[in-house]
């Protein structure tokens, strides 16, 4: 007795729909919620798109002439909250994840395929209410953070609403990581040993591992702090007693490991990616699987270098540096490997492999400054500062979105069995690339001059630097319509794929573009060298 | 490629056999334990912290008595009890049994909850009084939650293990084995705390 679904009723039309009708529907296949997740994710990103866009454009000036600062305060919130939980987090687990975790097992499915659609569509109305808490008294003002006091001073409707949908959106992240931790550990292909599963599985084991041990914390601290809002208890409320320090540090016990479970992914991805365009094998196999469960380990003891301001005991103050710096270790390994992987292959110059490659760049750099923060003496200057803000999206749109973006060019062919346009693909890429670097590098300097964030006016002299990281955002706003006209038009009328345009290894590619409904018409394959290149034919079988 | 053409050629005959999964209904549900169980050391967490660092302010009320609570340890450790004893019965085809022990877990369950809010009413602090109350509310009140949640469940359970059209059976043993991870889960955070929150 299983739970997993019977060929013969999936197969039924009734419970299946077909077309695109189906996407809007309660489907229970893996691909359908993949694909759910990414678009869903998608529309949410040209929302946060045009709220950082607002951003910049008030920040073109030195004084909150485009928008009043209580607005620019919701605008901020309201693009953190946007591009971390409705965008970054459901796209790179839950969509890539969806799509690929159970092809890269050998299933059918995942492991609870209604539990896997409950967490998908838990997350449309948890996203329109967060976006239309703006027409209530307005949304919350607090940050991605919502530290107290000022999540406990600030309009109260709006915060409320903010903490349903990250509650609902946390929720369904657990959900999706107990499902694709049984889906890995409890679902293989007989035959398949967990040392020969792609790179992107133990991406995601260890992601999830850190889903599901950290993401309950933040649920129930956001519950104590709506009592604070709503029931006038006062655990994080200094006037009543409370400490505010308790809510930093169990926000950041989830907040940190969320981190890892936006860039964790990414890197599961990339080493997919790297391999099929430079035709070697992932340098370094066994090292990368253990630098994933070190960064899982190590991430989840790292929280408190977020509050090395907060008044934290010199012991804690070291403890967490040296911790911190450890990271910088595996992280290393893993950076090694990509390059490695690249040394001496065959390389093909596509735009899956330029977002790679531009990933590889920026996260390095977002990784230097990181090291470099977790330093007390440095990490006090710039607390609070553009520096922060500049490392950040270094790690975060400089990796994860340049993964996103490398993986739809990457996994386009199979999911539609189209071609996307290589040349409005790369002009995607460039101005991506130098919109993003003309963006946040120029934040460095700010920052480390004193340009402290979440502010709608700032000091004159700080004008023109800002005026480049508009004109970068600019560009990278710009940069989203080549993508969105080359995927509408090789939808339509794109170059036939074929099953396996990349001539990849990795099971997804074994079966039809776009695959059928149960993933494989036989037995799903055997796949024992998911990155066997570069040797004979004959060897693979 | 070369291994989708073999397999093609296997088509459909073994892979039948090849796909019948062990249960692993049992994984997800200990993999959801964690994550609840996580909740709760965030919250045992933030009052160790407070009970360390934030003094109780002078003239307020905080203090516990211990008959009430330790009724209650004990009914919750016979519930799981009885509720092992009802997982035996149905081992065994006796259905009927089963039901018995599984009511008077549920009913064990109910007077835990009654006695509980006995115990909230006849408390000298509220709510909002000051911090150690309204973590004390905050921790019991959850973990109540699951109390109550646990017999709901209970009482579904032995409505199902009915002898005419009931779909618990010793063949379908699964509702009633996930319900029992779930109580003892209950039981044991119980456990914790209520050595953490009356004992320390």
């Amino acid at each position: 007795m299983t739970l997993s679904i019977d060929p013969q009723k999936t197969n039924n039309e009734s419970l299946q729909p077909k077309g695109w009708i189906r996407y809007f529907s309660f489907s229970l296949d893996h691909k359908v919620i993949g694909i759910q997740y990414l678009v869903c994710g998608f529309l949410f990103y040209l929302i946060g798109g045009t709220l950082a866009s607002a951003i910049r454009i008030e920040l073109a000036s030195p004084m909150s002439d485009f928008m009043p600062r209580d607005v620019y305060n919701q605008v901020l919130t309201l693009h953190g909250t946007i591009m971390i939980f409705l965008w970054i987090v459901p796209v790179v687990n839950g969509a890539f994840g969806n799509y690929l975790i159970p092809f890269y097992v050998g299933a059918r499915d995942m492991a609870f395929p209604r539990l896997n659609a409950v967490a998908f569509w838990l997350i449309p109305p948890s996203g329109l209410m967060l976006v239309a808490s703006y027409f209530v008294e307005g949304a919350a003002q607090a940050g991605w953070t919502a530290y107290p006091p000022l999540s406990i001073t600030t309009p109260q409707s709006g915060q409320i609403i903010w903490i349903l949908s990250v509650l609902l959106l946390g929720g369904s992240s657990i959900f999706g990581g107990i499902n694709f931790i049984a889906t890995i550990i409890k679902l293989r292909r007989p035959g398949l040993k967990l040392m020969q599963l792609p790179m992107y599985c133990w991406a995601m084991l260890g992601t999830s591992l850190l889903v599901v041990l950290s993401t309950p914390v933040l649920a129930g601290t956001l519950i104590l702090l709506s009592f604070d809002i709503i029931a006038n208890t006062g655990f994080f409320n200094p006037v009543l007693g409370g400490n505010v320090v308790v809510y930093q540090h169990l926000f950041w016990f989830y907040s940190h490991p969320a981190v890892y479970i936006m860039v964790l992914p990414a890197f599961g991805l990339v080493s997919e990616i790297l391999p099929v365009h430079s035709r070697k094998p992932l340098f370094g196999y066994t090292t990368m699987v253990f630098s994933i469960m070190g960064i899982v380990v190590l991430g989840l003891v790292v929280w408190a270098h977020h509050m090395f301001t907060s008044g934290t005991p010199p012991w804690m103050r070291l403890f967490f540096t040296i911790a911190t710096a450890f990271i910088a270790v595996p992280t290393g390994i893993k950076f090694f490997n990509w390059v490695a992987t690249l040394w001496g292959g065959k390389i093909s110059i596509n735009s899956a492999m330029l977002f790679s490659c531009g990933f590889i760049i920026n996260f390095v750099f977002g990784g230097i400054t990181g090291v470099a923060l977790a330093q007390v003496p440095f990490d006090i200057h710039v607390h609070d500062t553009y520096f922060v803000v500049a490392h950040f999206h270094y790690i975060v749109y400089g990796g994860t979105v340049f993964i996103i973006f490398s993986s739809i060019y990457h996994w386009f062919p199979k999911v539609t069995g189209k071609m996307l346009n290589e040349k409005l693909g790369i002009l995607h890429f460039i101005i991506t690339f130098i919109g993003f670097n003309l963006c946040f590098a120029p934040q460095h300097w700010l920052g480390l001059n004193g340009m402290p964030r979440r502010v709608a006016e700032y000091d004159p002299q700080f004008q023109f630097v800002n005026q480049i990281s508009s004109l970068g955002a600019l560009l990278m706003a710009i940069s989203t319509i080549p993508f969105l006209i080359n995927v509408f038009l090789s939808v339509r009328n794109g170059k036939n794929a074929g099953d396996n345009p990349w001539n990849a290894l990795t099971p997804e590619w074994l079966t039809s573009s776009p695959p059928p409904v149960e993933n494989w018409e036989g037995e799903a394959p055997l796949v024992e060298e998911p990155y066997g290149y570069g040797k004979e034919i004959s060897e693979q079988k | 490629m070369t291994t989708l053409d073999s397999s093609k050629e296997i088509k459909k005959n073994n892979s039948e056999d090849n796909e019948k999964h062990e249960d692993f209904r049992m994984f997800g549900l200990i993999t959801f334990l964690i994550a609840d169980g996580m909740t709760f050391a965030g919250f045992f967490a933030a009052y160790l912290t407070y009970k360390a660092v934030n003094p109780l302010p002078d003239g307020a009320i905080y203090e516990l008595e211990l008959p009430i609570p330790t009724l209650n340890t004990i009914l919750l450790l016979v519930s799981s009890a009885t509720f092992h004893k009802a997982g035996k019965a149905l081992l065994k085809d006796k259905n009927s049994d089963s039901q018995k022990w599984l009511f008077i877990t549920a009913f064990l369950g109910i007077i835990f909850l009654i006695c509980q809010l006995f115990e909230y009413f006849h408390l000298p602090f509220g709510l909002t009084d000051n911090l150690f109350a309204s973590t004390f509310y905050a921790l019991t009140g959850f973990h109540g939650l699951h109390v109550t949640l646990g017999t709901l469940m209970i009482l579904i359970i032995a409505w199902q293990s009915r002898i005419n059209g009931g779909r618990l059976t010793s063949q379908n043993m699964f509702p009633l084995e996930a319900v029992e991870l779930y109580w003892h889960f209950v039981d044991g955070i119980w456990v914790v705390l209520f050595i953490i929150l009356y004992l320390l």
